[in-house]
């Protein structure tokens, strides 16, 4: 990484004769120390990503040089029996799955109770329910999962009923009658653990639209439903496919909630409703307790996989939000 | 249907418009109707009902809308009633979750639950409580904010006030997407180095973890913060002779003060909730363990998902109430957070 290559100049001999060029020149002994101890910090961060990326690789290198199945595309995860065969398919398919269901859901339902707080609801309701909404985001994940697990799951029946009963047909959501902890339970518990954060974010943003362009759509007699088509909604759309992305990020990397949700079953099948799949996350907590040392390392590499999607996504994310200054939803 | 439609004969320069009350009067009509379908039906589930109703309004809505108003108006009053109903339809959960949480907490959670073990209390009979758990938890969340709080200032105080250059850029932009690591993975960064190390799980690794999680998010809410202080402070300062450190130690950071503490507090509470890497990194224990930095510790989320796991009916109780206990900590630690920042904003 060459971005941690200002640190070489760090400790520069004392310093008589003011480096040329530099603005704040540290002249006083108390300075020097407190912008190297502000630096270093800053620095240290940045090692502490490194290091992340560099003993993931490292331990997860000492598993896959071992694998007897292809890393990428086995369908199963034995780690325990000599040789090993293990692969990330089934999990690499069951977090993408559960976590375009959540984006699914959450999306369209957080956009509009932004809508709803900036541009609906009356002045002196918004505020309180943008603060109830605020607080849930505070709540843990094991709580979200406690609560998928005993409330959640048992109120599905009737829905899975219905949508095998209806939509059984097209293969995607047909239903053995098996409890109901699947793909799709995930990824409605899921959702709902992540429209606190797009909701917090796209309302920064819709707030942010100028004020001159409602109002010159307003005046021109639109109605506040083409006033948000015209003004509101093109104005926020960046800031909104950002906010999905963070919430994306959240997703793909919620552990407890998917962990005591789903009946984990170390296959892929194309129905939602039945139990079965899992995800990087979910497979890391459940295996981790009966795993040798050799399974633990197989379980980092598949973290590795999990670090930089999630990586890649958040970045993506901060890219689109750093256009936009203004409203960096980092803080949400 | 019964509502009619009423043209306001006072005005000829306004369109015809439904009256106020309308939209209740359609919401009425259309639970009746959808009443009688479903009994007439013989459907069982009342979510049914609700749904036909839903629709129903929703149709009335648009039909009785576009005959009085106009297409463009009864697009509008579907609009505002499909936002309505995606808030209503997001509060369900919500409150679902918290009332639950509560009803069932409150069986379990008395001073002999927050003041036991669960030693010699096995999993499926009733009894034991979270002291071990709580004390756990503390430890491992005050450890982990004494590391991760100071360094987080300390960047962000280099970012506002010394940052400039690739350097600066690099550490907000990673900052940003470290904000967005999974927790698992943070945890699974100390687990291999513990397997270097040959380590067994004890909580000061846990902290480690959770270190890792808190100094983005403090990085950034104190970053807002220095942000907001008044150039003017500073100059003034540095136009009375005084170094930059003394300015900023003495000038900068206790203006702020009150917005850092907040960003700290909710760090914790961010933290304090966290179970994954808790679960690698530190293993649970039935037994009080007040040292964190020798042997398996427990932690409060920890316990909830062990109790969980154990998959009987007072276990259940337990997670329930050690939930609601965790709930109230971290909720009231939020409260606390953010009556400090209006309490301290700076006017």
């Amino acid at each position: 990484m060459d971005i941690t290559t200002p640190d070489t100049q760090e400790p520069h001999p004392a310093p008589r004769p003011p480096a040329p060029g530099r603005k704040h020149t540290a002249t006083r002994p108390g300075d020097r120390i407190f912008l190297g101890l502000s630096r270093g910090a800053g620095i240290l961060l940045l090692v502490i990503m490194a290091a992340i990326a560099a003993f993931l690789a490292y331990r997860a290198s000492l598993a896959i040089t071992k694998d007897h199945g292809n890393f990428l595309t086995t369908l199963e995860w034995n780690t325990g029996v000599t040789p090993p065969v293990f692969g990330i398919a089934v999990l690499a398919f069951g977090t993408v799955v559960s976590s375009v269901i959540a984006m699914v859901l959450a999306v369209p339902v957080a956009v509009a109770i932004a809508l709803f707080l900036t541009h609906y609801a009356p002045r002196k309701v918004s505020g309180p329910i943008a603060y109830v909404i605020d607080l849930l985001a505070a709540v843990p994940s094991i709580v979200y999962g406690l609560w998928g697990a005993l409330v959640l799951v048992p109120n599905l029946n009737g829905l899975f009923g219905w949508l095998d009963t209806y939509l059984g047909w097209t293969g995607v959501f047909s239903w053995d009658g098996g409890a109901p902890r699947s793909m799709l339970t995930v990824g409605i518990l899921l959702a709902i653990m992540i429209l606190p954060i797009i909701t917090n974010v796209s309302r920064e943003v819709f707030r942010q639209v100028p004020r001159m362009h409602e109002e010159a759509a307003l005046a021109l007699g639109a109605t506040r439903w083409e006033v948000v088509r015209m003004a509101v909604l093109p104005f926020g759309r960046s800031g909104v496919v950002s906010a999905s992305m963070l919430g994306l990020g959240r997703a793909l990397g919620e552990t407890m909630a998917v962990a005591t949700v789903l009946s984990p079953d170390f296959l892929i099948h194309g129905s939602l409703l039945n139990p079965g799949g899992g995800t990087f996350a979910q497979n890391i907590a459940s295996k981790f307790s009966e795993a040798s040392e050799f399974g633990r390392d197989a379980l980092i590499a598949s973290g590795l996989v999990l670090f930089v999607i999630t990586l890649l996504v958040n970045g993506a994310a901060r890219m689109i939000i750093a256009r936009r200054k203004e409203y960096s939803g980092a803080n949400a | 249907m019964s509502t009619a439609a009423v043209t306001d004969k006072r005005s000829t320069l306004r369109g015809a418009t439904l009256p106020r009350w309308s939209p209740w009067a359609i919401a009425a009509g259309s639970v009746a109707v959808a009443i009688g379908i479903g009994a007439a039906a013989g459907l069982h589930s009342h979510v049914q009902w609700g749904l036909i109703a839903a629709l129903l309004f929703v149709l009335a809505t648009y039909g009785i809308a576009a005959r009085v108003e106009g297409r463009r108006q009864a697009k509008d009053r579907v609009a505002t009633s499909l936002v309505w109903v995606a808030f209503l339809l997001a509060v369900v959960p919500l409150v679902s979750l918290i009332w639950v949480t509560v009803q069932r907490g409150v069986k379990v959670l008395d001073f002999y639950f927050l003041s036991h073990s669960m030693g010699v209390v096995a999993d499926s009979q009733p009894g034991g409580g979270i002291y071990h758990a709580i004390l756990g938890s503390l430890e491992q969340v005050g450890l982990a904010t004494l590391l991760g709080a100071p360094i987080g200032v300390l960047t962000a105080v280099y970012l506002v006030e010394y940052g400039r250059g690739r350097l600066a850029r690099a550490v907000t932009f990673f900052v940003d997407v470290m904000t967005g690591i999974p927790s698992i993975v943070a945890g699974l960064f100390i687990l291999s180095l513990m397997l270097i190390l040959d380590m067994q799980p004890f909580g000061f690794a846990g902290s480690l973890a959770l270190a890792i999680l808190m100094m983005p998010v403090v990085v950034r809410s104190t970053e807002e913060m220095l942000k907001l202080v008044p150039n003017e402070l500073r100059e003034a300062s540095l136009a009375l002779g005084v170094p930059k450190w003394r300015t900023i130690l003495k000038v900068v950071l206790p203006t702020s003060l009150g917005g850092i503490t907040t960003g700290v507090m909710l760090a914790i509470a961010r933290i304090a909730g966290e179970t994954a890497p808790v679960l690698l990194l530190v293993f649970g224990n039935r037994f009080i363990n007040a040292n964190p930095f020798d042997g398996a510790q427990a932690s409060l989320p920890l316990y909830i998902y062990q109790q969980y796991g154990a998959g009987a009916e007072p276990a259940y109780d337990r997670a329930w109430a050690a939930s609601l206990a965790l709930i109230a900590f971290v909720m009231i630690l939020n409260l606390v957070a953010r009556g400090i920042a209006r309490w301290k904003s700076p006017r």
